[in-house]
């Protein structure tokens, strides 16, 4: 305790620039590479274009709803519905696509709007009537399944609107591709400058130029590796934008919004939240609405890509969604977890699906694996925090 | 013959002496009150003698009729005839009052619970302690007074002959009150020797037949009722001198910021008042001192003028000569209060977070534009505040759970100089942390009222109250019984006015 010295300018600096490194989630990218190399090395097709497009397009669902899922997990709640929410306002948009023959547009909006109510209720009766989300989800999960099957009278109803499928199922043409590359480099140029500008403006110190151009570098390539690989196939799958853009937004939400500030202090100690002045139950009830919506945008995807709607469509999504959200490093008990981090424990569950079917394993295998990874994930996770901590 | 001895029985935690040889003997048949002020030293010999801090952990000899006894776990404890009471009570709620007296130790038959006997049993020592109920009546649905019956009876039903009460009275009413001492008084006939905690007066004075006073872990001085009085035991229950320097400075304060008039607060689930008919002010640049024993209402009266308490209020509040309607703590906040609370791990910060973000939690708006926060504007303030506070933290990135105490209630003060409070309520703002920050609290609330904010401080200790406080206010049960200014008051006239004496 004697060691601790009180903070100055250039001490706090040092530890920005070479402390503030999430090592979690380095080591789930790390995890991750090494599953690639892994099925890379067992199988020449894993790591073909084509298949990464696959892979990518595959994880697409469970990464927007692992992405809401984040932020009711932190808040110190659960969402067990999200995968019948799937189901239902995907059955939904086929019904008004199908048979009602509705614009897309119409088609769009209205499923959306179905995923937000869903969501108000919900969040309504976990926030205002304070019913445990663990229950009134549980119902919803049963509720929602059972209005599929009410709604779509047990039948698949497939989908004949070609500019619906394209949500699902399209690709970006090469050009377009490149276009959205050099647009996401200038983006990231621009805010790293304009980051150290306003820093600058602070009088606090800056990290050095060359370090900053390093990661921009660094980031940029990868970027471009990307594009470069995507284009190769068929270019960028349509449903893979979805989830890059609202991983952006809600990051941006987690990070640096008051909301987001507002969720991760309910989730560490809702006393201390309700006695700083937080509304509570506002909060609550919108992180219900951001699955609801989130929800509605993966049924949309998977409808498009599968082009009809089933009365098992979603099912389990729940638990891969949850399994996403922890493998990422987000702690069941509340207050802590990144969207980056669910979206890379999607992709890992995605990669793990993926890679042994390749392999040809048969699917009890595949549970089998997926559990166990799940659970060494969290066991790893508890033991290197408390390391930490001692 | 003493049915318990304890002789020289020293405790010592990482840096404190908590019991300092510390002797105290009761006889077969006595009620012996136990007095002292908060943190004396009474809560951990009970714990020793109840078995809960192991033989080994401390040192002196514990003897029961004559015999040495060492206590491994409260198991043994109970085995040689010790039951205690706690002030919160340990019954199972969902549970029948049978079922709660025999946990544990349910008569069975080759493993199988014999209810019929259970229940003929639990009748059996119902009666004994005067509680008119079926066995079969689930606990929730008794008082608060008939379940410390029920306790009473479970104790007896383990054939205690040592009984601890520890402030049996703080959550009833008077004719419960009656009732309890009533049953004591037949126990004291049957030569249970009983050990009665308690802060209030007039029910030591009317109920026990010996008194000892510990102080600062110290035993001061064993007294037989008759021989003794009122005065003599506060005066020995707050007789340290006061070697303490506080850096009062004489102010001289303004106009009214806070006024609160006929304040009654309900309790949370029960239909009592917490707090009774409150009448106060605070004045600009004044720190208002609150004194009084744990349970007198005053965390329930500051939670409840945050708007944080779940019982409803009535009275009025006025701030700067406005009337207010505070119903959340949004509203508090707004009206320019802000509250530094008891607990403060629990209630005060988010352990997991860091400093700056603990920092700016409560005026992020502040420093945010349409919501998005101005992250440099957040470093900025939380920089700010650990340089004024002199934190002593490794970053602003720090999470405040790894600081030490005196520094994480430099950070829960920090979140709230930011919200730029009129008025500030301070809960024991200095408990459990090291002098240096102590002071350098104390400094900080000078500094504060001479810019004006009207501080109230709730403290249950006494040399702080005397040593900071312009006014001090004495709550007792809910009400406030007795104001003193700086000049007049003296430990002895607020530790009577606290627990009740004449």
């Amino acid at each position: 305790m004697d060691m601790k010295a009180v903070v100055n300018e250039r001490q706090r600096e040092k530890k920005n620039i070479f402390g503030n490194i999430d090592i979690r989630a380095y080591t789930m990218i790390g995890a991750l590479v090494a599953i690639w190399i892994f099925f890379g090395l067992l199988n020449d097709t894993f790591l073909s274009a084509r298949n990464l497009s696959n892979l990518f397009t595959q994880m697409s669902v469970t990464a927007i709803l692992a992405i809401g899922m984040v932020l009711v997990i932190v808040a110190g709640h659960i969402d067990l519905s999200v995968g019948s929410i799937v189901g239902l306002t995907g059955g939904i948009a086929a019904i008004l696509s199908n048979w009602m023959g509705m614009p897309t547009s119409v088609v769009i909006a209205s499923t959306l709007a179905a995923g937000v109510l869903i969501g108000m209720i919900q969040g309504w009766l976990v926030a205002y009537r304070a019913i445990p989300a663990f229950i009134v989800t549980l119902g919803g999960m049963m509720i929602f399944r059972g209005a599929l099957m009410g709604i779509t009278k047990s039948t698949t109803i497939p989908i004949s609107d070609a500019n619906f499928i394209a949500l699902g199922s399209a690709y970006f043409t090469n050009s377009f591709g490149l276009i959205l590359a050099v647009v996401a480099i200038a983006a990231l140029v621009t805010s790293t400058l304009k980051k150290r500008k306003s820093r600058q403006q602070y009088g606090f110190s800056v990290a050095p130029l060359s370090l900053d151009m390093a990661k921009v570098i660094a980031i940029s390539a990868l970027i471009v590796l990307f594009v470069l690989t995507m284009n190769s196939y068929k270019g960028i799958p349509f449903p893979i934008i979805f989830v890059i853009g609202l991983a952006l937004i809600f990051s941006f939400i987690a990070n640096k919004t008051t909301f987001g500030r507002h969720v991760y202090a309910i989730g560490g100690n809702v006393e201390a939240a309700r006695l700083s002045g937080i509304h509570i139950q506002r909060h609550t009830m919108m992180l219900f609405v951001f699955t609801g919506l989130l929800s509605a945008i993966a049924a949309l995807v998977l409808t498009a890509r599968l082009s009809s709607a089933t009365i098992s469509a979603g099912q389990m999504y729940e638990l891969n969604a949850i399994a996403a959200c922890v493998i990422g490093g987000t702690s069941l008990m509340g207050g802590s977890g990144t969207i980056v981090g669910a979206i890379i424990g999607a992709m890992v569950m995605t990669s793990l699906d993926n890679g042994m079917s390749l392999l040809g394993m048969e699917t009890f295998w595949q549970y089998i694996v997926k559990g166990s990874i799940l659970v060494l994930a969290v066991w790893i996770d508890i033991a290197s925090r408390k390391k930490q901590t001692h | 013959m003493y049915a318990l001895e304890m002789i020289e029985i020293t405790k010592e935690f990482p840096g404190v002496k908590a019991l300092d040889r510390v002797s105290f003997k009761v006889k077969k048949g006595e009620i012996h009150a136990l007095c002292g002020e908060n943190g004396a030293g009474k809560s951990t010999l009970m714990k020793v003698l109840s078995g809960l801090y192991p033989a080994g952990t401390y040192s002196g000899e514990i003897r029961i009729d004559g015999q040495p006894v060492m206590f491994r776990n409260i198991v043994d404890a109970e085995k040689a005839g010790i039951a205690i009471i706690h002030q919160e009570l340990a019954l199972v709620k969902e549970m029948t009052v049978g079922e709660n007296i025999f946990l544990g130790r349910e008569p069975k038959k080759f493993g199988v619970i014999q209810w019929d006997e259970l229940y003929y049993e639990a009748a059996k020592w119902l009666e004994k302690v005067g509680l008119n109920i079926s066995p079969q009546t689930k606990i929730h649905s008794l008082g608060i007074g008939q379940q410390q019956l029920v306790e009473i009876a479970k104790a007896l039903a383990k054939q205690a002959q040592i009984l601890i009460l520890d402030e049996p009275t703080a959550a009833l009413t008077e004719s419960e009150v009656e009732i309890l001492m009533g049953i004591l008084e037949l126990l004291r006939k049957q030569g249970v020797a009983c050990i009665y905690i308690s802060h209030k007066m007039p029910e030591v004075f009317r109920l026990a037949d010996s008194i000892t006073v510990l102080r600062d872990g110290k035993s001061i001085a064993t007294l037989s009722r008759a021989e003794t009085n009122e005065d003599q035991v506060v005066s020995l229950m707050v007789g340290r001198e006061l070697t303490e320097r506080y850096p009062y400075v004489k102010r001289t304060p303004q106009e009214v910021v806070l006024e609160v008039k006929n304040y009654s607060v309900w309790h949370k689930d029960k239909p009592m008042k917490v707090n009774q008919n409150i009448n106060l002010t605070v004045r600009k640049g004044e720190i208002v001192g609150i004194a009084g024993l744990m349970g007198a209402g005053r965390t329930e009266f500051a939670m409840s003028l945050f708007g944080a308490y779940e019982g409803k209020a009535e009275g009025e509040v006025w701030i700067e000569g406005t009337q207010v309607h505070i119903r959340s703590v949004q509203d508090a906040i707004r009206a320019g209060i802000a509250l530094v609370t008891e607990d403060r791990k629990r209630l005060g910060l988010v352990l997991g977070m860091d400093v700056k973000t603990n920092t700016t939690l409560a005026s992020l708006e502040a420093i945010s534009k349409l919501k998005v926060i101005n992250q440099n504007e957040e470093l900025k303030w939380s920089q700010k505040y650990v340089d004024e506070l002199k934190t002593k933290t490794a970053s602003l990135e720090t999470p405040v759970g790894t600081l030490s105490g005196g520094n994480q209630q430099k950070v829960v003060l920090a979140k709230w100089l930011m919200a730029k409070p009129k008025i500030l309520i301070l809960d024991e703002p200095t408990r459990g942390i090291d002098v240096g920050a102590k002071y350098e609290i104390y400094h900080l609330m000078n500094k504060l009222a001479e810019e004006g904010v009207a501080i109230m401080m709730i403290s249950s200790e006494l040399p702080e109250i005397l040593g900071m406080s312009d006014r001090i206010l004495v709550m007792r049960e809910g009400q406030i019984v007795k104001q003193l200014t700086h000049d007049e008051a003296t430990q002895e006239n607020i530790m009577m006015a606290a627990t009740g004496g004449k």
